[in-house]
């Protein structure tokens, strides 16, 4: 098992495996399918995510560097959260990008019953050691551990 | 919950929901968003009007529309008029029988109910939704200094960089809630030190590089950093129309392919013309473009088609919208490529999209009855929402727009080929 430390973006605790984008999350290409087409894995449509492309996002603890695209990126965000297709949790190895933030504030403002804890700064190293599938475990104090 | 953002007294009474709950969540929202950036106070909006990046009426998006309504019940409207990006669907742009049903009876089923929203909100005017907001026939041109509280990404690169006002890269909603509370918390690109560059980008190719291109490579390259780049003002001259044309959709590109908000031409942006190399920071990185990285960057987009031999069926031009003079240059590029070619009208259905306002120009000139005599479809739609379909992402469309290759299946090529293409006929 390894532990990183990062920085609380919005709260929560969560146990869920790994889906890790080595680039940057382009959020609307990414989610726009799912979103207008019922797809409640979220199945990611970004044609130019080789790491992603093709792969359920829902439930999955997205490791990414940051966010995308469109400015779209946010109410994108805050629309799969809404309609409960949202990553189990974000961890970002970067600090969280403007797209990103306004998702992830906008929902723990505005939606009274959902959750998409959200850890950012967790550094390079994080994004190199975790892969697909490992098992992730946040903590509310933004710790993450991975384990096989 | 306690904050670290010193407030006015105004602002810490909205917080604390003088002016009701609903405009208090407006303002927490806001400064929640910017002490993730270390904002540690929030300034007035300056600009006249605000741009909206959310203009469709997409089922999917119900969610946003219920956030909308709260806002309009609550009597929490927008300070500002706004101008939004552009409507998804158009009549005169082509489309299959089944096509039509899903668009206006699945996907924007709900257009009419949002346009209705975005009035009682602060909608400028019936016909303002186009994501080139800044063009002078559409009136949403902020000055020098200006502080904004924008989306739509290429919008927002454009403000910054080529009119030197000052915005973050806003996301829908956080857009419209800055214009709604009247104020933006200060950080990022709002900043002096925050319109520093990062990058030093040397532009060594041999010809004037394709702009969609140029701004695909560089926002790959750069991500979200601010690169200033050098080499570019031998191709451009100086900042008039044709320069500001190719800057909108170079920035477009960088916007899209990476998360540039913000980028200085040596020589021709504002403040690149001001302060020259004063704004790139001592440990800047360097990227050289020449010949080879542009070609290398072109063949490495993926083509997403069934069949990449098939011959296109549609294609697109202006995604950003077109400006007046691109859409009278390329009239007659087309006239003389299709004369070349022996032919009457183009070989492949194609549209071009420019704003409403500019398009009323063109057709005040006679440039617009040449172009219709080509074939060539004039819209304000927004090609990225036609694309945004199964239905449509089968389909071979073909465009320049770097942007509308990132987000949909179209395939990209450079405005010479794909004026071959339209004109001529045949793969290139």
């Amino acid at each position: 098992m390894k532990s990183f430390q990062g920085r609380v973006v919005t709260p929560g605790e969560i146990t869920a495996q790994a889906l890790v984008s080595h680039g940057g999350l382009n959020t609307l290409a990414s989610f726009q399918k799912a979103l207008q087409f019922g797809d409640k894995k979220a199945t990611c449509g970004d044609q130019n995510n080789a790491d992603l492309y093709g792969k359920q996002m829902a439930g999955k603890a997205l490791c990414l560097p940051r966010t995308i695209g469109s400015t779209t990126g946010g109410l994108v965000l805050y629309c799969a959260c809404s309609m409960k297709r949202q990553p189990a949790c974000m961890l970002f190895s970067e600090p969280i990008d403007s797209l990103a933030a306004a998702g992830a504030v906008l929902a723990d403002v505005w939606l009274e019953d959902v959750s998409m804890p959200v850890i950012d700064s967790l550094g390079e190293e994080f994004l190199d050691y975790v892969k697909d599938e490992m098992t992730i475990v946040i903590k509310e104090n933004g710790m993450v551990e991975i384990s096989d | 919950m306690k904050y670290k953002m010193k407030l006015d007294a105004q602002q810490e009474a909205i917080l604390k929901g003088e002016k009701g709950d609903v405009m208090a969540k407006v303002m927490e929202t806001m400064v929640r968003y910017g002490e993730l950036f270390g904002a540690d106070s929030m300034v007035p909006i300056t600009s006249r009007y605000n741009h909206l990046v959310t203009s469709f009426g997409l089922k999917a998006l119900g969610p946003v529309y219920d956030l909308m309504e709260k806002l309009i019940d609550a009597g929490c409207l927008s300070q500002q008029k706004f101008t939004a990006d552009p409507r998804p669907l158009d009549k005169k742009v082509p489309s299959s029988f089944i096509q039509n049903i899903v668009f206006q009876h699945f996907m924007y089923s709900k257009q009419e109910y949002y346009e209705n929203q975005l009035q009682q909100l602060g909608l400028l005017e019936k016909d303002a939704f186009t994501c080139t907001c800044y063009m002078d026939e559409v009136g949403n041109t902020p000055r020098q200094g200006e502080v904004l509280s924008w989306s739509e990404s290429s919008a927002v690169v454009y403000a910054n960089s080529v009119l030197g006002a000052r915005c973050n890269r806003n996301s829908g909603i956080i857009d419209l809630m800055g214009a709604v509370v009247g104020y933006v918390p200060y950080f990022g690109l709002l900043t002096d030190e925050g319109r520093k560059a990062d990058w030093v980008v040397e532009i060594k190719t041999t010809k004037k590089p394709e702009a969609q291109l140029l701004g695909s490579a560089i926002g790959m390259k750069v991500m979200e950093d601010v690169p200033y780049i050098v080499g570019l003002d031998k191709w451009l001259g100086t900042l008039d129309d044709d320069a500001k044309t190719y800057l909108k959709d170079f920035g477009a590109a960088t916007a899209s392919n990476g998360a540039v908000g913000l980028y200085h031409v040596e020589g021709i942006t504002p403040e690149a013309v001001s302060q020259g190399r004063a704004l790139v920071r001592e440990d800047a990185k360097v990227y050289v473009v020449d010949d080879a990285e542009l070609k290398r960057i072109y063949d490495g987009y993926p083509v997403i088609w069934k069949n990449k031999d098939a011959r296109p069926k549609l294609c697109f031009m202006g995604c950003p919208h077109m400006s007046l003079n691109q859409l009278v240059s390329w009239t007659e590029k087309v006239e003389q490529s299709l004369k070349e070619a022996g032919n009457a009208k183009v070989v492949i259905p194609t549209v071009f999209t420019a704003a409403p306002a500019v398009l009323r120009k063109f057709k005040e000139t006679d440039y617009a009855g040449r172009l219709e005599k080509t074939g060539i479809i004039v819209s304000d739609i927004c090609p990225l929402m036609y694309m945004n379909n199964p239905l449509s992402t089968s389909m071979p469309v073909i465009t320049s727009s770097n942007k509308l290759r990132t987000y949909t299946s179209a395939r990209y090529y450079t405005d010479d080929e794909i004026l071959q293409q339209i004109t001529k006929g045949g793969n290139v």
